[in-house]
């Protein structure tokens, strides 16, 4: 579905009332899949690539999805094993005291008032099928304890509504017991998976990162056009060629960003910014080809799947022997790093503990797992006055900053990219405090809910952000909106053209490369996007 | 399932309830199974329950440390660490689930969106629920604590306290307690809010209004026995203390209304291990919010970590060796 | 079981405070208080049951009628007439309070306000019976 399919933005969620539900009991209201609103299936290619069952072609709108004959068994047995092994599945299943205090607090309930995208019903979903064949009350009393059984309709019903959850742990700031949707969702898809019901836009990208290193699928010759086209445009705006060092064994540092950033804009404007500041600091570091994705779609699949994408990290440092890892603006990637990379593919133990070779800082909170944000890198270096910044020349950008899902409600990156805003930028303005740090709101494309068949869907779960993102164009006159994550940087773009024209997004490090005064630049007359800086008048001779 | 069924099904089980234990001690005059077996038993399978229960989660492992993060995190020196919302060491995590289980922390950040015209979204604070939560779970907890009198011989002083302050306003005879007030307004709150909000009531389940509706009979049955039919209470210490010291004896002559009472409760006893009152000990349990989000810092271990097929860097190069010499990047092998 | 030693802790002080009535007493058996019963005497104003369950309804209803009607007669249900006083009919009969009125009120916890008035015969002021 194309932008332009949609009804007008005010049009769009008119007909939501939060207070208004169906008469039918939510049991019984079998799920309605309706275009713009769910996701294809995965390509039997991509499940083969990455050995997972049933490969097949089916289509969501068919009755018949071709699922394998014992599929409840499969699924049962896949319940049962989960359970017993993840403590926070099992709690979230036995302590929910339905409050309700997670209603409101979900995107996608907020901009489609479909009431099984309260998190609480999205829960209940599964929940139902939980007590119903694991619990002595719902064995006993089924309906009348809430349970129900496992069939056709409910499986599709989880299918459509766990790929409406981005996974975006905002209801779990709210819940009174923290309970999680994100881990719900994720546990849901696992399930799901079994019987081989998966998304493309989830399964190709795992199947090409799988093989190739990196999302697109883009091989190691490509890649290195790829990252050369971009050095070639920064030698354009500063006259400085910039150091592009790949697969460089011994370099001390390894550095990993999502492919989004150097795939299309405006996250390849980040990625410039990267190879600008760490030319300039004269860091000795490293890209890889074989590890050159941070992203890992292995969430969005399961815990196994995230720990076979993610070993290419370790693996590639181990290799070049680099000493620590450095990793780029990314939302998704980060809850990997910081929540998962250590317990699943480390012990570390070949690496050393993160110093920065510029300031002599130890990143200690980084001192098991071996890895440091960029924002974390680059926030130090300003605050021991290593860059040379002029941020009047980001005067033309007035910015807010989108915390993503990950970085905030995952690892608790707050402080960091406000401070390089701070310094790069003279304009920066927060958004509404309901919108922001923990209490963030989704681009409702996360999770591999990005893709264009869901694109009615993505516009009204943007709506809390766009929302808060037209308060700030309309009362400070905003017109970027930055953010560090390459998810964001893609999705957001298309929801500000839907619902905040005029507000471009994009991501901290081209803002700090804008303000970077390098070492024999010539004078710049355009930003990192190759746009004029006003009031810079290009000089005569040079021209 | 229909919200009206949830509500009378519920109503109706605990109504059968109050008749059984009504008539038990009538007509039947059972008292001995009423004041004596079923409470012992009630006892039994509340304590196994829970533990059994306990047990079950916690031989569950927590294979990642998967911390809510609500502040920010500790990183560098220079960067206030909010060692509350987003706890980096023990007594971050003492200190969060302190407020949680205490203060309900999370519960108080609550916000109540609506949806204007032209698609505009606004938030108000939204503290009711927080409100009546606490004040409802607040006074439960007094009211527990007051029935230690029957319970003991001689009174902790700490009880009489609480008697005291809860009856200080001595308003009526017997002086009213104002716990047992709040009480009984917080819980009816609770059960209002789940058929009046139409969101909650479309997802409220039979079981929620029954966990709501048993406490409400339990607490109304023992104002009803406080102020209207009252019992006598030297015999009712007498039987709790003859329960508690394992000599059961049942005295003759308290009222049917105390049975009654005593059965609602034991039903409720019965019910909480198998049902969502588990909230209680879970929220202890809960990974987002016991873990430390120290988890670049500390390595978290999963017991089961298994081994996984990946794509290795040699099949890798060996794919593409040819073209990656063609480009100018070094090799492993040549 | 993980993190066993938290959660044995954990259910330890969740058995030990909800067990609090049965260690506390140590399994002793409490001999629930005597009241001293006037010898002369076999019937109150009212019932026994009655008296047990509603006597303070009663003597608030009589305060209430000697204060503010002045009247002080009171004819019980059986027809006998008394006259409505603390000291003067009730400890009559029931001649230390100590013996009868704070022997229960104390095993119960109940302190009831007569005495922040009332002087008990035999007893200098003592205020609240605890």
């Amino acid at each position: 579905m194309e932008l332009h399919e949609l009804p007008k933005p005010e049009d769009l969620v008119k007909d939501v009332k939060y207070r208004k539900l169906p008469e039918k009991p939510w049991m019984q209201e079998p799920v309605d899949f309706k275009p713009g609103t769910y996701n294809y299936p995965a390509l039997a290619k991509n499940l083969k690539k990455v050995h997972m069952p049933n490969p097949r072609e089916w289509h969501v709108d068919q009755q018949d999805w071709h699922l394998p004959d014992d599929w409840q068994e499969i699924i049962l047995k896949g319940f049962k094993d989960r359970l017993e092994k993840y403590r926070s599945f099992r709690l979230f299943m036995d302590i929910c005291v339905r409050c309700g205090a997670c209603a409101d607090k979900c995107h996608f309930f907020l901009g489609g008032g479909d009431p099984k995208n309260m998190p609480v019903l999205r829960a209940e979903l599964i929940r139902s099928v939980y007590r119903n064949d694991f619990t002595t009350v719902g064995r006993l009393l089924g309906n009348l304890a809430g349970g129900r059984k496992l069939t056709l309709p409910v499986l599709k019903e989880w299918f459509y509504y766990f790929f409406q959850c981005s996974e975006c742990r905002r209801c779990s700031v709210f819940c009174p017991y923290g309970i999680d949707t994100a881990e719900v969702t994720m546990i849901g898809r696992e399930l799901l998976n079994l019987v081989g019901l998966n998304i493309n836009w989830v399964m190709e990208p795992v199947a090409n990162c799988f093989m190739t290193g990196n999302h697109l699928g883009i091989p190691p010759h490509g890649l290195v056009e790829n990252w050369e086209f971009m050095q070639d445009d920064i030698e354009e705006i500063t006259g400085i060629k910039v150091n592009l060092p790949i697969n460089k064994k011994g370099a001390e540092i390894l550095f990993v960003v999502p492919s989004g950033d150097y795939f299309a804009d405006p996250g390849s404007y980040t990625f410039m910014g990267y190879l600008a500041v760490l030319h300039e600091i004269g860091l000795d570091y490293t890209w890889s080809t074989y590890a050159s994705e941070g992203g890992n779609f292995g969430l969005f699949t399961s815990h196994e799947m995230i720990k076979r994408l993610n070993a290419k990290i370790y693996a590639e440092a181990k290799r070049l022997k680099v000493k620590w890892i450095l990793g780029g603006e990314c939302g998704h990637m980060w809850r990997v790093i910081h929540q998962y990379m250590d317990t699943m593919n480390g012990p570390a133990d070949f690496l050393e503990e993160p110093v920065s070779p510029i300031t002599g800082t130890k990143f200690e909170n980084a001192k098991g797992t071996k890895m440091v944000h960029i924002a974390e890198f680059t926030s130090d270096l300003i605050r021991h006055g290593k860059l040379n910044l002029d941020p009047s020349r980001n005067d033309h950008i007035r910015v807010t900053y989108h915390d993503s899902c990950n970085p905030a409600r995952a690892v608790g990156l707050f402080e960091e990219p406000r401070d390089i805003i701070r310094t790069v930028c003279k304009n920066f303005y927060e958004m509404p405090e309901d919108s922001i740090r923990e209490k963030t709101y989704c681009c409702a494309g996360g999770a591999g809910l990005g893709n264009d068949e869901n694109m009615e869907m993505r516009m009204r779960g943007g709506l809390p952000r766009a929302n808060a993102v037209r308060y700030v164009r309309d009362q400070r006159g905003v017109n970027r909106l930055l953010c560090m994550c390459a998810i964001d940087r893609a999705t957001l773009s298309t929801m500000m053209e839907y619902w905040a024209p005029d507000v471009s997004v994009g991501g901290i490090h081209e803002l700090v490369a804008n303000a970077l005064i390098m070492k024999g630049e010539k004078k710049r007359t355009v930003d990192f996007r190759g746009e004029p800086i006003p009031g810079v008048e290009p000089d005569e001779e040079e021209e | 399932m229909n919200a009206w069924y949830s509500v009378f099904a519920a109503l109706f089980i605990v109504l059968f309830l109050t008749l059984v234990s009504l008539i038990g001690v009538g007509p039947v005059g059972a008292k001995g199974i009423f004041g004596i077996y079923i409470p012992y038993l009630a006892a039994v399978v509340f304590f196994v329950g829970i533990v059994v229960r306990i047990i079950q989660w916690a031989k569950v492992p927590v294979p990642f440390n998967i911390c809510t993060t609500g502040g920010q995190g500790k990183s560098l020196p220079w960067i206030k660490n909010d060692n509350l919302d987003c706890p980096h060491n023990t007594w971050g995590v003492i200190g969060r689930m302190f407020l949680e289980v205490f203060l309900f922390r999370s519960l108080f950040r609550n916000t109540k969106a609506q949806l204007g015209q032209g698609a505009k979204l606004t938030f108000a604070s939204a503290k009711w629920l927080w409100l009546f939560g606490i004040l409802f779970h607040y006074s439960f907890l007094t009211i527990v604590l007051r029935h230690l009198r029957f319970f003991t011989e001689p009174m902790p002083s700490f009880v009489q306290w609480i008697s005291y302050f809860d009856g200080f306003f001595e308003l009526l005879l017997p002086t009213v307690f104002l716990t047992d007030i709040v009480f009984l307004l917080a819980a009816g709150y609770l059960f209002l809010r789940r058929v009046v909000i139409p969101q909650i009531r479309y997802l409220s389940l039979p079981s929620d209004y029954f966990a709501l509706f048993l406490i409400l009979a339990i607490g109304i049955s023992g104002v009803l026995m406080r102020q209207v039919w009252k019992v006598d209470l030297l015999q009712v210490k007498e039987l709790a203390l003859g329960l508690a010291s394992f000599r059961p004896a049942i005295p003759q002559g308290i009222g049917d209304i105390f049975y009654i009472h005593l059965f609602l409760v034991c039903c409720l006893a019965v019910y909480f291990p198998f049902s969502k009152l588990m909230h209680a000990p879970g929220v202890f349990f809960s990974p987002t919010r016991n873990l430390a989000n120290n988890n670049r810092m500390v390595r978290h271990i999963n017991p089961w970590n298994y081994p996984v097929k990946v794509h290795t860097y040699e099949e890798y190069e060996d794919e593409y060796r040819e073209k990656m010499k063609a480009v100018g990047l070094p090799v492993d092998k040549e | 079981m993980y993190n066993s030693g938290k959660v044995i802790i954990g259910i330890i002080i969740f058995l030990a405070v909800f067990a609090l009535p049965i260690w506390y007493n140590r399994g002793a058996a409490v001999v629930p208080p005597k009241l001293e019963l006037p010898k002369d005497e076999k019937q109150c104003v009212e019932a026994t049951a009655y008296m047990k369950a509603s006597h303070m309804e009663m003597l608030d209803t009589w305060r209430n009628s000697v204060v503010r009607d002045g009247a002080r007669v009171y004819v019980s249900t059986t027809g006998k007439t008394y006259n409505m006083s603390l000291q003067n009919t009730c400890l009559a009969c029931h001649k230390t309070k100590e013996k009868f009125c704070d022997r229960c009120h104390n095993y119960l916890d109940v302190a009831p306000d007569c005495w922040d008035c009332h002087i008990a015969p035999e007893v200098k002021l003592t205020g609240r019976t605890k």
